[in-house]
């Protein structure tokens, strides 16, 4: 698989104790995967998302913000092919995504929807072991793999001691991570997520794009995220995409776009942006029409 | 997992064993009780001149054969569409299936001269076919193409008209009502063991392409998106399983004419049991739908005896009060 790059790193033991220098590989998992988009047209009657050039930035945090029905839902479900575009193409490593085998490309990318229906009466391990299919065929049912990507995708969303609860009786947060740790076991390259963090406190939000970063950064995983709230977008994107009107409006890193002329063209809204200096995150703050000081 | 599948395994033993004895209740009772060391010799020492032996292997293993085999195809479409559909209310009914078979036979009986009841299941099974295209091309017209919705909209409508159809027909011409009539309500009566023969190749097709595609319907129930994530081609799977349902419940049609409510309560009752994961639910279906007709069948014969009642009917008495306790434990 050209998708892993084993890197043998020799390490030298210091302990002095041990004469023979211990020798450790890593079989670390790099993506190389590349999701470009070309041209893209795409819409139900009328085209929603007017032609847009994207290039993915692998090993990343790519969040995608913009004022609701400027497209950028559409644009994820056509990268993951839930839709079909009008013209253009998506290319998954330079090639036509829609003319790939369904099951390889869910072997390179995973999906994580909106809104997405749990089964009645499915447990949380049932759940997140359901993210095995595109590994699984009718003669390979449940290998050892399957079984060792779901306890890790488990672990990594933190929902280990939740195992054998069912789904039905979860809060938001935790229905939410079994769904993340559900496309973490699928163990992509990349994973798109529609708007994971919606209805969830922010305290929740926090701790799920902590979960998705450290995804990105530490397990080179890339990540495109369409996002509503924009300081944890800018707060957690390495790459910001801001759409507007289907078309992409500005892109960079948050310091490079998400500014107060950007934010008032993109969406209407009158703002300030400030940078916390402790963090160096920055911060939109809505301007009121009736400040403080003129009530004062 | 590895629990799980423990678990799943002993069960399905268990299943199987269910099904062993209540084959064997349906084989011994009737008109004439026939003992477990009678039954067990007709298969090993067959006697052509035993009357008990005769009764046994010409008569009544065929019937517990087809209601095998109905009950089987019944709850396994019923469970395919319940998932496809994501509606918990789905049966292989909702296809406009059943009254459509029932429709065509009707007709068939009223228009042909001389029609000779050999024909009857093939007429009932391409009756149901003609339905289930008819029903798939309106859905499949509508403007978002097949989706459970237009699906069942269309099913619920055409299954109206056909029921009116069937009514009219009923008015005006009570002769031919008087011969259909326990073919209408579902029976094992007048099956015969040659339609199964030819019924055999079909139910396996379907029964094998449910299990191999079962993973594939767990994925489909969490929502179309999930599962074109998950390497689902949405629109041929759903075609295969739609096919997969229709020559299941084409069989059972020609096999036992329109039996309601087992591919409606079986799937619940197998949720009950194994939970939400087609893996799991499409063999469980399997037996439990085969042991279910059986049991039903046995009561059938054995009620009114030495009558009997139209198992369609028994079906439907005892399944609705399932039904009902199911959603009472069930839906809180």
């Amino acid at each position: 698989m050209k998708n892993f790059v084993p890197i043998a790193l020799k390490l030298t033991n210091l302990d002095t104790n041990n004469k023979t220098p211990k020798r450790m590989t890593i079989n670390k998992k790099i993506s190389h995967s590349t999701l470009t988009a070309k041209n893209l047209v795409v819409g139900y009657t009328t085209p929603v998302v007017k032609g847009i050039d994207l290039e993915i930035q692998p090993g990343k945090m790519n969040i995608l913000i913009g004022s609701n029905g400027c497209g950028k839902s559409t644009l994820l479900k056509c990268l993951a092919r839930v839709l079909i575009p009008i013209s253009g193409e998506v290319l998954l490593n330079d090639q036509n995504i829609h003319s790939q085998p369904a099951k390889q490309v869910a072997k390179i990318m995973a999906l994580l929807p909106q809104g997405p229906i749990a089964p009645e009466g499915l447990s949380v391990k049932e759940l997140v072991a359901q993210g095995r299919y595109p590994h699984q065929s009718f003669l390979k049912q449940w290998s050892i793999e399957d079984e060792a990507a779901v306890m890790q995708a488990m672990q990594q969303a933190n929902i280990t001691e939740l195992a054998d609860s069912a789904i039905a009786e979860l809060s938001g947060g935790q229905r939410q991570r079994c769904w993340i740790a559900m496309v973490l076991a699928q163990q992509t390259d990349i994973i798109l997520l529609d708007e994971p963090t919606t209805y969830l406190d922010l305290k929740v939000q926090v701790d799920l794009l902590e979960l998705l970063t450290e995804m990105a950064h530490q397990h080179q995983r890339t990540l495109v995220i369409v996002l509503h709230e924009l300081n944890i977008a800018a707060a957690y994107a390495d790459h910001l995409i801001m759409m507007k009107e289907g078309k992409i409006y500005a892109q960079g890193t948050a310091q490079d776009v998400f500014n107060a002329e950007n934010i008032a063209s993109v969406f209407g809204l009158n703002a300030k942006v400030i940078t916390d200096l402790e963090s160096n995150t920055l911060i939109c703050i809505p301007i009121k029409k009736r400040g403080h000081k003129e009530s004062l | 997992m590895k629990r799980q599948q423990w678990l799943g395994a002993t069960g399905i033993s268990l299943m199987c064993l269910l099904l062993i004895v209540a084959l064997v209740i349906h084989l011994s009772i009737g008109t004439k009780v026939i003992s477990i060391s009678d039954i067990l010799h007709s298969f090993y020492t067959y006697n052509e001149d035993n009357f008990d032996h005769l009764i046994i292997q010409e008569l009544r293993l065929p019937r517990a054969m087809i209601a095998i085999c109905v009950g089987a195809c019944l709850a396994v479409a019923g469970a395919l569409m319940q998932g496809v559909t994501r509606n918990p209310l789905s049966d292989p009914s909702l296809l406009g299936m059943m009254t459509g078979g029932a429709l065509a036979v009707v007709y068939w009986s009223t228009f042909v001269t001389n029609a000779s009841l050999i024909w009857l299941p093939v007429v009932a099974a391409v009756g149901a076919l003609i339905s289930a295209s008819i029903v798939w091309n309106i859905a499949a017209r509508t403007h978002g193409g097949i989706t459970p919705l237009s699906l069942i909209l269309s099913g619920a409508a055409f299954t109206a008209f056909s029921g009116a159809l069937l009514a009219i027909h009923h008015l005006l011409d009570e002769q031919t009502f008087e011969e259909m009539r326990t073919w209408l309500v579902g029976s094992l009566l007048a099956s015969n063991i040659e339609t199964l023969y030819w019924c055999i190749p079909w139910i396996v097709v379907g029964l094998i392409g449910a299990i191999v595609l079962a993973p594939s319907v767990t994925a489909l129930s969490m929502g179309e998106e999930i599962a074109t994530g998950l390497g689902i081609n949405i629109r041929r799977r759903k075609w295969q399983l739609l096919m997969c349902i229709v020559i299941l419940t084409s069989a059972a049609i020609a096999l036992a004419g329109p039996l309601g409510f087992i591919g409606l309560v079986i799937p619940h009752v197998v949720r009950f049991i194994v939970g939400a994961d087609y893996r799991w639910i499409i063999p469980y279906s399997i037996l439990l739908g085969a042991v279910y007709l059986l049991s039903i069948d046995s009561l059938a014969r054995w009620l009114i005896q030495p009558q009997e009642i139209a198992t369609g009917l028994i079906t439907i008495l005892m399944g609705a009060p399932l039904f009902i306790w199911l959603v009472k434990v069930k839906v809180r």
